[in-house]
């Protein structure tokens, strides 16, 4: 009986409830309400709608909160039950191998019982199903009864007299303030689970190590040293900002002060279709043309060096992914997010200054060069560093084109690896984050939301500052 | 007024001056057109590498032939039941090669012949036409004609793409000598030499590659070529054949031992277009397929109902939360630090780097909270708090541009504030809300690293039925097939590109149309 219900398919039947709760709420208080109205001929105060959906809103709220717990929390719940009751050999075993095989439990259960030879494994997830059966059966049930008491007691509230409509407008506030709490809720998780895994993995290896350390090789628990990783990281996004920041900096000049309005109107979108492109598309184009025509170029210099004398082997490394590549892609996927927000902040300066530099005799350019960037140079500013800070946490482009050996090297032509392809490499695949290696990951996410943060908060001040003084 | 010429500005000096600010202005104008030149021309450039490639991709050669379901083979014990006849690959599998092998009897003289005629067609192949066989039992004991596409390999080489092939044409034969041991001379044609020049030109006159010389549906090998006479082996088919048919010399310059198909492959493949047998035909399994380990047969069907499943969790999470959190912020929100803190936080949050919500995912849904990986519904949820502050931003602005009047003119009436958002401004604004909702669902759909990191990565062969099902998404699919090593899953991975690229297009001239349709200027 009970297993049978441990198959109960939830999500329906929460969302069936939850609807059922809300309409039946509904009516209830409207119907009462309207019964009222009819028999005493006082006025109401509030529509019998607003009585509806008060009583549906206290009936909605202790459910929906229930249900989302549920949501939450059966699953380690039912495994936390499940694990108490396994034998002793059960909790010898490691934590890792325990865990697949709860895994195993519980996937085999989602599809039916499994009936199989292994009979140990049989009668685990029979008892995972019971447990998880009567966790089910008790969340509905509580969800009813909850549903229940919060209709009856609202329903009592329903009278001429009562404000019903101010009530929910506050209750309807209080919902839209948790929608925009959200926002906080999930920086807080981002810094919250950072920390947490980060603390553990600094429990097993010294800040000092993971900072200054030169030596990075995490696959192998051995060594984890990021100095290369920072390097990689900022040797790339400098690159990328070697074709960003020029190229996006004339675009936004040329079509905020010399293109037509025509031009613009067909320039502007096109440059905005580069921010479009999904980064894992600008990865395949780097390792497709790009990094060849990187290697091939970097051989031509070698061979060429070695023909005039200069050198006696190959000076670049002109490996099959490179750091060059990269960056190079890396910075054309850039060049919008330095274009629109620089063609903002030089749109905004106002005309006047512009007219009284032409009063003056100078010509367009030296209008731009000495009055208008000036003018606008917080907000380039801030434009640039938003485009650090988004080559800094750029992901696909590098895993595909940038490699994955930790080293220092000033030649463009060799493979560099960054903190995003390190956190990637070390978590796809890992169910459990509990070795140096998989923690290393979250060391480094700390690291690279930290830095992405200040960057982030530097030009976010910049720009409000600079609306400010020109609205 | 003065005159011109009177005045002291007017000096030979500050007229060159004049020329070099002129110089100097003109050159800086060119950098901006340098500038936007460069990037649209990169864009061009992506454009054109992908589109390219993609194009092989939308054919792909089959081998088309007329099979008999011998019963023995397709059901061995008399067994009709769709799981069993699915099941037996084996069987449809020796169909076609037994087929093959008839169609060329000198392959089943050696073992190893016989191993190098059966790479043609992978084991696997036959699966949809077992499906198609179990879900219709009568066809058994039927001549039904089937297509079965061939190895990744040949499919590169017929369609031109690897090993390179450059064939002339050298007319008729005329003669062919043969003598006991099955070796052959071919001598006195005109067209020889023009092969052993191009020959030469190509191998940079190592002579390392082979010569095919192929006649209807004969193929020889040319052992040893001069101007004049090649010695010649004959690979399949007849001379007699070879000796009256056009001669097409096909000079492929790799050598043997370094590409992934023989030369007698070659000559099967080239046979079997020349029947007929090998056809191009377009490539549907790539949209109607799941993934496979072999690029001939594997498809984007999963990984598109994935990214479905996942972007239909990101909507019903970020739409309604993004919009009521701005109407809160917009219409709402008293003016104080939490306000202030809330709004900070969330440009904040449009500016963290993706991976960064991978990380959220991977230690709080996955590690805290227990939630299935690889599902989509983790995915959907990372991907909704990712794309949340966009559709925020987005509905803000979007109610900024409904003017104050709506406002006002609802409240004098006597309408409450939360009327007057609900029932008069919030219509107003819908549009603009929709359509930032669509850009953040673009961006959601184009996302990568943050489902790698949720194990959205896994080989999933299977097309997933819920949002907890193990699935995997489109552009993480795109990821794990430009990571393989083989050449054939080249233009698969372009091909995977353009769809996913089309599905952008199609959200983004969505917005364009609620843009013109709804656009109001007030």
């Amino acid at each position: 009986m009970l297993q049978q219900l441990g198959q109960l398919p939830m999500g329906w039947l929460l969302t069936a409830l939850l609807l059922f709760v809300m309409s039946a709420g509904f009516s209830i208080g409207r119907i009462r309400a309207e019964r009222y109205s009819l028999s005493s001929s006082g006025k109401f105060h509030s529509r019998p709608n607003y009585h509806g959906y008060y009583v549906a809103m206290w009936g909605l709220a202790p459910a929906l909160i229930l249900a989302l717990a549920y949501l939450l929390l059966a699953e380690p719940v039912a495994r936390e039950l499940l694990i108490r009751e396994l034998p002793a050999a059960f909790h010898k075993l490691p934590k890792a191998e325990l865990v697949s095989y709860l895994d195993a439990v519980s996937a085999v259960s989602t599809h039916g019982t499994y009936d199989g030879s292994d009979r140990v494994f049989t009668a685990v997830t029979h008892r995972y199903l019971e447990l998880s059966g009567s966790l089910k059966i008790t969340t509905l049930a509580t969800i009813l009864l909850s549903a229940i008491l919060g209709v009856m007691f609202a329903r009592s509230h329903v009278s001429p007299d009562f404000r019903a409509r101010q009530r929910v407008e506050s209750g309807a506030e209080l919902f839209l303030f948790l929608c925009a709490a959200i926002a906080i809720a999930t920086t807080v998780g981002i810094v919250a689970s950072l920390f947490y895994e980060s603390i553990r993995f600094f429990s097993q290896v010294p800040v000092t190590d993971f900072l200054f350390g030169t030596r990075w090789n995490a696959q192998t628990n051995a060594e984890f040293g990021a100095v290369p990783l920072f390097f990689g990281t900022f040797m790339i996004a400098l690159i990328a900002m070697f074709v960003a920041a020029p190229v996006g900096l004339f675009a936004a000049i040329y079509l905020s002060e010399y293109a037509s309005r025509k031009t613009r109107s067909y320039v502007k979108p096109l440059l905005e279709v580069l921010a479009g492109i999904p980064t894992v598309v600008y990865g395949f184009f780097a390792l497709l043309v790009v990094a060849p025509g990187v290697r091939s170029i970097a051989l031509w210099v070698n061979a060429t060096l070695i023909d005039i004398g200069l050198a006696n082997g190959p000076v670049l490394a002109a490996q099959p992914t490179s750091a060059l590549a990269a960056g190079l892609v890396m910075g054309i996927m850039v060049i919008p997010f330095v274009s629109s927000l620089s063609d903002d902040v030089i749109n905004a300066v106002p005309q006047t200054l512009r007219d009284a530099a032409f009063a003056m005799g100078a010509t367009k350019s030296e209008t731009i060069k000495q009055v208008i960037l000036p003018a606008a140079l917080p907000g380039i500013v801030a434009s640039l560093l938003l485009a650090v800070s988004r080559a800094i946490g750029e992901t696909m482009i590098v895993v595909m084109a940038a490699g994955q050996r930790a080293r220092i090297s000033l030649d463009p032509s060799t493979d560099l690896t960054t903190i995003t392809v390190q956190i990637v490499a070390l978590l796809t695949g890992e169910t459990e984050f509990d070795s140096p290696k998989t923690l290393s990951a979250f060391a480094l996410g700390l690291v690279l939301f930290l830095v992405t943060l200040c960057f982030n908060l530097i030009a976010l001040r910049v720009v409000q500052r600079y609306r400010e003084k020109y609205e | 007024m003065n005159k011109m010429s009177d005045s002291s500005l007017i000096t030979p000096k500050a007229l060159k001056h004049l020329k070099k600010r002129r110089a100097a202005d003109a050159r800086f104008r060119l950098y901006g057109i340098a500038a936007i030149v460069f990037a649209l021309s990169a864009l061009t450039l992506l454009v054109i590498a992908i589109g390219t490639r993609a194009y092989s991709a939308t054919t792909q050669y089959v081998l088309q032939t007329e099979i008999m379901l011998d019963a023995d083979l397709v059901a061995p014990e008399g067994e009709t039941s769709e799981a069993e006849i699915t099941r037996n690959i084996e069987g449809f599998y020796t169909l076609v090669r037994d087929k093959l092998f008839s169609e060329f009897p000198e392959s089943t003289q050696t073992q190893a012949s016989r191993q190098e005629l059966s790479e043609l067609v992978n084991r696997l192949a036959v699966l949809p036409l077992a499906k198609r066989v179990a879900t219709n039992p009568t066809l058994i004991g039927k001549t039904i004609q089937v297509r079965v596409p061939l190895s990744d390999d040949l499919d590169l080489y017929l369609k031109g793409g690897s090993p390179k092939d450059v064939t002339v044409r050298i007319g008729s034969a005329g003669k062919i000598e043969t003598d006991a041991e099955g070796k052959a001379r071919l001598s006195s044609t005109s067209g020889l030499s023009k092969v052993t020049s191009t020959r030469s030109l190509l191998e940079e006159g190592k002579a390392t590659g082979s010569v095919l010389l192929a006649g209807g549906e004969t193929v020889a090998r040319i052992d040893s070529l001069s101007p004049d006479a090649a010695e010649l082996t004959l690979l399949t088919g007849t001379f007699e054949q070879l000796a009256n048919e056009p001669l097409v010399a096909h000079i492929i310059p790799l050598p043997e031992a370094e590409r992934p198909i023989s030369d007698q492959q070659i000559a099967w493949a080239i046979a079997l277009k020349q029947a007929g047998n090998a056809r191009r035909v377009l490539h549907t399994s790539l949209v109607t397929h799941t993934d496979s380990t072999y690029p001939e047969l594997a498809g984007t069907l999963a990984a598109i109902v994935g990214s479905l499943l996942t972007m239909m969790v990101t909507a019903c999470v970020a739409i309604p939360m993004g919009i009521f959190a701005a109407v809160y912020l917009e219409e709402f929100a008293p003016r104080n630090r939490l306000t202030n803190l809330i709004e900070v936080n969330i440009n904040n949050l449009a500016a963290v780097p993706s991976i960064v919500f991978g990380l959220l995912g991977a230690s709080l849904l996955l590690g805290t909270f227990g939630l299935p990986r690889s599902a989509p519904i983790v995915g959907g949820l990372v991907l909704a708090l990712l794309i949340l502050p966009v559709v925020i931003i987005a509905s803000r602005a979007s109610l900024r541009s409904v003017p104050p009047s709506i406002r006002s003119g609802a409240l004098a009436v006597g309408a409450s504030r939360m009327q007057a958002v609900f029932h008069h401004v919030l219509p107003l604004a819908a549009p603009g809300m929709f359509t930032g909702a669509i850009l953040g669902m673009a961006r959601a759909l184009g996302e990568t690293a943050p489902l790698l990191l949720i194990g959205m990565v896994a080989f999933v062969a299977e097309v997933p039925k819920s949002a907890t099902d193990e699935a995997t998404a489109l552009p993480v699919l795109i990821y794990s097939w430009a990571s393989n090593a083989e050449r054939a899953w080249e233009p698969m991975t372009a091909a995977a590109i353009v769809i996913l690229l089309s599905l952008l297009v199609i959200m983004n001239v969505v917005v364009v149309f609620l843009r013109r349709r709804f656009e109001r200027r007030w």
